[in-house]
């Protein structure tokens, strides 16, 4: 029952977007043999257990993405049925609004610094931390603090820090540094680093309990057999440890871009819908929630929805063809997949 | 019910009997720990300061403690309304979660019938589909709903997008009860569904947990959905809340950071509580 457990979320939603492409449903592994017949009674029981899910899941999530593809095709200010249909106009006006580019941009680079900035942190406090030590699990459950707090407290709290007359430039002059000192919310130059610098610290603790628990599929064995060897430490993580940590660096890579791809509570919470795009924060999500709900453009709105969901649903069928494809058929899992 | 703790972590009373580390080790963990957590302290710190000394002196120590910033937020009923909002919408969406999830988890896990795997299908479709991007719409179904201004307008949505996650970890789960138990009970006469009162809801509690534990930290941290649906202020969840009251207080520093840092309380108590399985959840859930 464990191992079924442990096996479950990330190992299935690979599946889960695979058969998002081709509609495909074989990721499911056979059910349990049933030698009774399909009676009524069996129908109604289905009927009743799956009924109400799949009502609710209907209603609240496939309906809606549906009509978001539906309204964008309407300029429509929210009230009454959308009549003014305008076709392909609003995607249009999005691919041209400068604002969109800018915040399609901030959405890559984010997404590219927060790979490049977390992996190596990531993983060097992973290896750091899985060793068999007395307070590992405390150290672990601390790092992680950050992750299980609310986007809301952490970006009220680094806001306050950060202004110019904040704790943290303050901090700065009392150590002598005070030459570092910076506005680091509104200059548009250091901004994006400055929300790098919070969704580090607000995720590498995510990062490192999943490269941890990857960690922790690789066979002591070959470690062991290494070291025999006479393989150094770092050649040892170097060429076992680091590639047959292949699959979680690249399903936990998957998880950050897409969820770089939809920042939003973050930057609104700090920069506000205004500032975030002086100060060269902003993000499609931002730039749908200034442009759609509070502009009273619904219809613009929903067509900034549809973009970015087919960005990210390029990037994840990319993703998984190009790159979680290797896991699904490459020899290299075999470490690591039961 | 060996459940999360499979994962080759050391077990039992914390730490006892396991070697300690080397000292560069743990200064370097030192480091980072504080580096992690000095925000955190500086928001709860904070609150137990003046805001004259925080414009004075924006990075010092509180000097004298001053407990009257927090005990201001405690007083008021706004902090507290805006807990039990967040609770009674937490609590909601992981019994819905949980229980609407379970229900289509079984019949997905072990029933066979027509249409079973594009169901599962369905719903592990809806990993593709975050609340961002149906966001727009979805406000516009709970306007119709007249649910606007109502929690019931985010837990209904929210137990929708928890659905998801929840089939995709209880399905295997369920599914690996053994039929023989199946079989044996329905021998005994137990029919379907008391089989699944009396012996899979039981043995399911571990998955279960898992489920429920993210769909409430989720609850207790959304913010998009509250902040479209919830205008008036006599609904706000605590995210609301705290964002809501620091704007209105802007310039009362130090009770914005004393109400920031109680509203981080319930979600870092029921993280130590459950730490071990949200980490053991979080870890599993990428051992596949």
């Amino acid at each position: 029952m464990t191992e079924r457990e442990h096996s479950t979320l990330l190992g299935e939603r690979s599946p889960a977007i695979i058969a998002a492409d081709g509609g495909s449903a074989t990721a499911l592994p056979p059910s349990v043999r049933r030698p009774r017949g399909e009676g009524w009674r069996t129908r109604l029981e289905i009927a009743l257990l799956a009924g109400p899910a799949l009502l609710v899941f209907l209603g609240f999530v496939i309906f809606p993405v549906v009509m978001a593809g539906y309204y964008g095709f309407f300029r429509w200010q929210g009230y009454g049925p959308p009549t003014d249909f305008v076709g392909f106009n609003n995607y249009l006006l999005i691919v041209q609004d400068p604002a969109f580019q800018e915040a399609l941009w901030h959405n890559i680079v984010i997404v590219v610094l927060s790979l490049v900035l977390q992996a190596p942190v990531a993983i060097l406090l992973a290896l750091l931390l899985n060793r068999r030590m007395r307070g590992q699990s405390v150290i672990r459950v601390l790092l992680f603090v950050p992750y299980v707090i609310s986007e809301v407290v952490v970006g009220t709290g680094w806001s306050l820090m950060l202004q110019t007359n904040g704790a943290l430039n303050d901090l700065l002059e009392k150590l002598g540094l005070g030459a570092l000192a910076q506005d680091w919310l509104a200059n548009p130059e250091i901004a994006i680093w400055t929300l790098m610098g919070i969704l580090v610290w607000k995720y590498v603790g995510f990062a490192v309990i999943i490269i941890l628990a990857g960690l922790q599929g690789i066979p002591e064995e070959l470690t062991e057999a290494a070291q025999i060897d006479g393989a150094s430490y770092w050649q040892i993580q170097r060429r076992i440890t680091l590639p047959l940590l292949g699959p979680t660096l690249r399903i936990w890579a998957f998880l950050s871009i897409i969820g770089a791809l939809q920042l939003f509570d973050l930057v609104y919470i700090i920069w506000g819908q205004y500032i975030a795009s002086t100060a060269g924060t902003s993000t499609m999500a931002t730039y749908m929630v200034a442009n759609g709900r509070n502009a009273g453009n619904y219809g613009y709105g929903n067509a900034v929805a549809v973009v970015i969901f087919l960005i990210s649903l390029t990037v994840a069928l990319v993703y998984q063809r190009f790159v979680l494809r290797r896991d699904t058929d490459g020899a290299l899992t075999g470490g690591t997949r039961r | 019910m060996t459940a999360t703790s499979s994962i080759r972590l050391p077990k039992g009373p914390r730490g006892a009997g396991l070697p300690w580390g080397s000292p560069l080790v743990y200064f370097i963990a030192l480091v980072v720990v504080a580096f992690m957590l000095a925000p955190i302290a500086y928001i709860i710190v904070g609150g137990f300061r003046t805001n004259s000394q925080i414009i004075l002196d924006p990075s010092g120590w509180p000097d004298p403690w001053n407990v009257g910033n927090y005990l201001d937020v405690l007083v008021g009923g706004i902090f507290w309304r805006q807990v039990l909002n967040s609770a009674i919408a937490a609590i909601a969406t992981t019994a819905g979660a949980v229980g609407l999830g379970l229900a289509a988890s079984y019949v997905i896990a072990r029933y066979s019938f027509r249409g079973r795997g594009a169901l599962y299908a369905l719903f592990a479709a809806g990993l593709m589909f975050p609340i961002t991007v149906a966001i727009t719409p979805l406000y516009i179904v709970v306007r119709n709903l007249g649910l606007m201004n109502s929690l019931g307008g985010v837990i209904l949505p929210q137990i929708a997008f928890a659905l998801p996650t929840t089939i995709i970890i209880l399905v295997p789960f369920l599914r690996a009860i053994p039929i023989e138990l199946e079989e044996a009970a329905s021998i005994d006469g137990c029919g379907r569904l008391s089989f699944f009162w009396r012996m899979v809801l039981p043995l399911s509690v571990p998955g279960v947990i898992t489920v429920g534990i993210l769909a409430f930290i989720g609850s207790w941290n959304s913010y998009l959905l509250p902040l479209f649906i919830l205008n008036n202020e006599a609904t706000f969840t605590l995210p609301l809340g705290v964002q809501a009251f620091s704007s209105q207080y802007s310039v009362d520093t130090a009770k914005v950071l004393a109400f920031t840092s109680l509203s981080m309380i319930p979600a870092l108590v029921f993280f130590s509580i459950f730490e071990r399985r949200i980490v053991g959840g979080l870890t599993g859930a990428v051992k596949g």
